[in-house]
């Protein structure tokens, strides 16, 4: 028993997971995390997951594509080289609302996926994490820590309890994929 | 989703029965876990083909310029900007879809937004080509960026739409690069855990270590909608910005404030048509009849004929404020555009535009597979007349009559179009060998609301209005995919 590192909850439903998510943490039993398929709304307040912040970092990332446009302009056109054209003034505000308009939309689409893929670690050739294959195709895992949790089976008793269809015994954290 | 069933009104959005999370990965997977069928070897070898004239037509007119074409000096943009216009219109469908319709919470967008956002991406790339291919010296393109030089530091014209327009589709481009490779990454994940050897060592790059843990799939739903919520001004940016290379001019026919709006509508009505172009044989070939369902058909079909009058309610504006304006030149414009040498162009934009598509008001019709596959095809040879026409007809007789001329293709302008088709269906057939065409992950959520197997629990479960059960009875009839015995004898 000692060997064994993470237990895993297979379920084949996604209420089923729910339920067994609600059936550990009545028993104070901590959850390491869960993997599904797709996303499951409502697991975010059970597991604790805080509120992306993700939202003020796109804006943040738009406004400066708005300033550096704004500036890059106003220093292109109005400064390092004016070109008088019939009198106008040099830096036409309406004029330069479309490409500021673009440059906000790309500096927050790039800087909201890249701050994305910062904190969830995304990046090409990162090697999978993976805890059970199925995770990412018909089945809704929950993942225990077997050392922080020493009652493997009252958990295990649990999970099938709550509908969990396979109750696995991980020795290693990850699948490895070498 | 848990705990929630849907209104028994509404139609359902995957059909069959005994349809589960495995099954659903199976079905998607098929064309690219298995070798390809006949079906799609005919088409990749007829669209190689295709895009190899698009090669020998596009470096030919790098060698010899653009002389290579029928322009002359009245008409001096033709197929090129035509060719250009078009390609950016089809593409804002995929943005429409998955963007606009997210925000709006059409679930219907689950199954068809990975390939129309596919299709964005191919069509931006066919529209961009022609944006090299037309500068004549294309290794002078980098020009159009506002990089400081050695040429009298003088700066790209920031008042030109033509360099708003640079801007708009560089940005659209990878923004929509963006959003559909985010959106990919737990279905490259699941073909990644399915596959073995090279196969997942591929797969395993490119899925960027995905797992789908709660946290990185709550951040992946926000990151979604943040990326809707910009991409939907973005794609009526871009278009407009299309329109205005036309409407700032003084050019009769083009210096008109309606170009944004009826190009924008005109985008998405010529996008939908190449989406129903595409996904109609798709759905067949692949097998994907029971997620791409009738009723995503008639729903997109409604579109177009939204989208279709727009552009009609359009067309006659643009010829009422022509006459109302008062000015000569407007009104020749115009009344050349109908009446003059072009008059075939412009009728058959009208009939392809605007008549043929009411046909979609007779339900026989929108819910007739062949029939609305011709009309998708019809409404594309419509929208490529429709910018021929603002193009051409509006160059071709100038204020001064003396230079007034036709427009005559060349093989290289035929080739260059006919082989930039071809290039874009090298790229969607290559697509759907090697990614998932239907977001795997999207229509797993809709299986336990929203299919056509949670419906008939329900209606077995006997807790529903009578009247309800019946009308949605009836609304299954059109399908396709449904088997109406097992409603026999509900």
């Amino acid at each position: 028993m000692s060997n064994i590192k993470y237990i895993l909850g297979s379920f084949g439903d996604p209420d089923e997971m729910m339920h067994g998510i609600e059936k550990l943490q009545e028993n104070n039993i901590k959850i390491h995390d869960v993997y599904t398929p797709m996303p499951i709304h409502g697991i975010e307040a059970k597991l604790g997951v805080k509120r992306s912040r993700l939202d003020i970092a796109a804006f943040c990332f738009g406004i400066t594509g708005t300033m550096t446009m704004l500036s890059f302009v106003y220093y292109a056109a109005a400064w390092d080289w004016p070109v008088n054209i019939g009198g106008k003034p040099h830096f036409a505000l309406p004029d330069f609302i479309p490409i500021t308009f673009e440059l906000t939309i790309l500096f927050c689409a790039f800087g909201l996926v890249g701050s994305y893929y910062a904190s969830t670690h995304l990046f090409p050739g990162r090697a999978p994490r993976v805890m059970d294959l199925r995770a990412t195709d018909d089945r809704f895992i929950i993942a225990i820590d077997a050392k922080e949790n020493a009652e493997h089976s009252k958990i295990d008793g649990l999970l099938k309890d709550a509908g969990a269809l396979e109750v696995k015994y991980n020795e290693r954290k990850y699948i490895s994929y070498e | 989703m848990s705990g929630h069933n849907e209104s028994i009104l509404r139609e359902p959005l995957i059909t069959g029965n005994n349809i589960t999370y495995a099954k659903i990965t199976d079905d998607i997977l098929t064309p690219v876990e298995n070798k390809p069928n006949k079906a799609w070897w005919i088409g990749f070898i007829v669209s190689a083909l295709g895009a190899l004239l698009w090669v020998v037509a596009v470096s030919y007119t790098f060698w010899n310029g653009i002389g290579a074409w029928g322009l002359n000096k009245t008409v001096g943009w033709a197929w090129d900007i035509t060719g250009f216009v078009w390609w950016v219109g089809i593409g804002h469908a995929g943005t429409l879809i998955s963007a606009v319709l997210l925000l709006f919470r059409q679930n219907w967008r689950n199954s068809i937004n990975r390939s129309a956002e596919a299709m964005t991406i191919f069509a931006v790339i066919c529209a961009a080509t022609y944006v090299v291919s037309h500068m004549g010296r294309p290794w002078l393109a980098y020009w159009v960026l506002p990089l400081p030089n050695q040429f009298g530091s003088l700066w790209v014209n920031f008042n030109s739409p033509l360099v708003w327009d640079m801007f708009a589709i560089s940005t659209y481009f990878s923004v929509s690069l963006l959003f559909w490779y985010t959106g990919l990454l737990p279905d490259i994940a699941t073909i990644r855990d399915r596959a073995v050897g090279v196969k997942r060592k591929v797969y395993t790059v490119l899925s960027f270590g995905w797992t789908g843990n709660v946290k990185t799939w709550q951040r992946f739903e926000a990151v979604s909608l943040i990326l809707a919520g910009i991409s939907t001004p973005l794609v009526l940016s871009v278009h407009t910005i299309v329109s205005m290379d036309f409407a700032t001019s003084v050019i009769p026919g083009w210096h008109t404030t309606i170009f944004p709006p009826y190009f924008v509508a005109g985008a998405i009505f010529s996008g939908f048509a190449m989406v129903l172009t595409l996904l109609l044989v798709a759905r067949k070939v692949l097998g994907l009849e029971n997620y791409i369902t009738m009723f995503h058909i008639e729903s997109m079909n409604k579109i177009i004929i939204l989208t279709g009058s727009i552009v009609g309610v359009a067309y006659l504006t643009e010829f009422f404020i022509a006459w109302y304006s008062g000015s000569e030149y407007e009104q020749y414009a115009f009344i050349n555009r109908s009446t003059g040498p072009y008059w075939w162009a412009y009728w058959m934009m009208m009939t392809c535009n605007v008549i043929s598509p009411q046909l979609l008001w007779f339900k026989k019709i929108r819910t007739s597979i062949p029939a609305t596959w011709i009309l998708s095809i019809v409404v594309n040879i419509g929208m490529w007349f429709e910018r021929f026409v603002i193009i051409v007809t509006s160059l071709h007789r100038d204020y001064l009559p003396s230079s007034w001329a036709m427009f005559y293709p060349t093989w290289v302008d035929v080739s260059v179009f006919v082989g930039s088709i071809g290039l874009f269906f090298t790229l969607f057939l290559l697509f759907l060998r090697v990614l998932p065409s239907i977001a795997i992950a999207e229509v797993k959520l809709l299986l336990k609301s929203a299919s056509e197997q949670a419906k008939l629990e329900l209606i077995k479960d006997g807790h529903l209005e009578k009247e309800q059960v019946k009308e949605y009875v009836e609304s299954l009839e059109k399908f396709d995919s449904v088997k109406q015995e097992e409603y026999a004898k509900i």
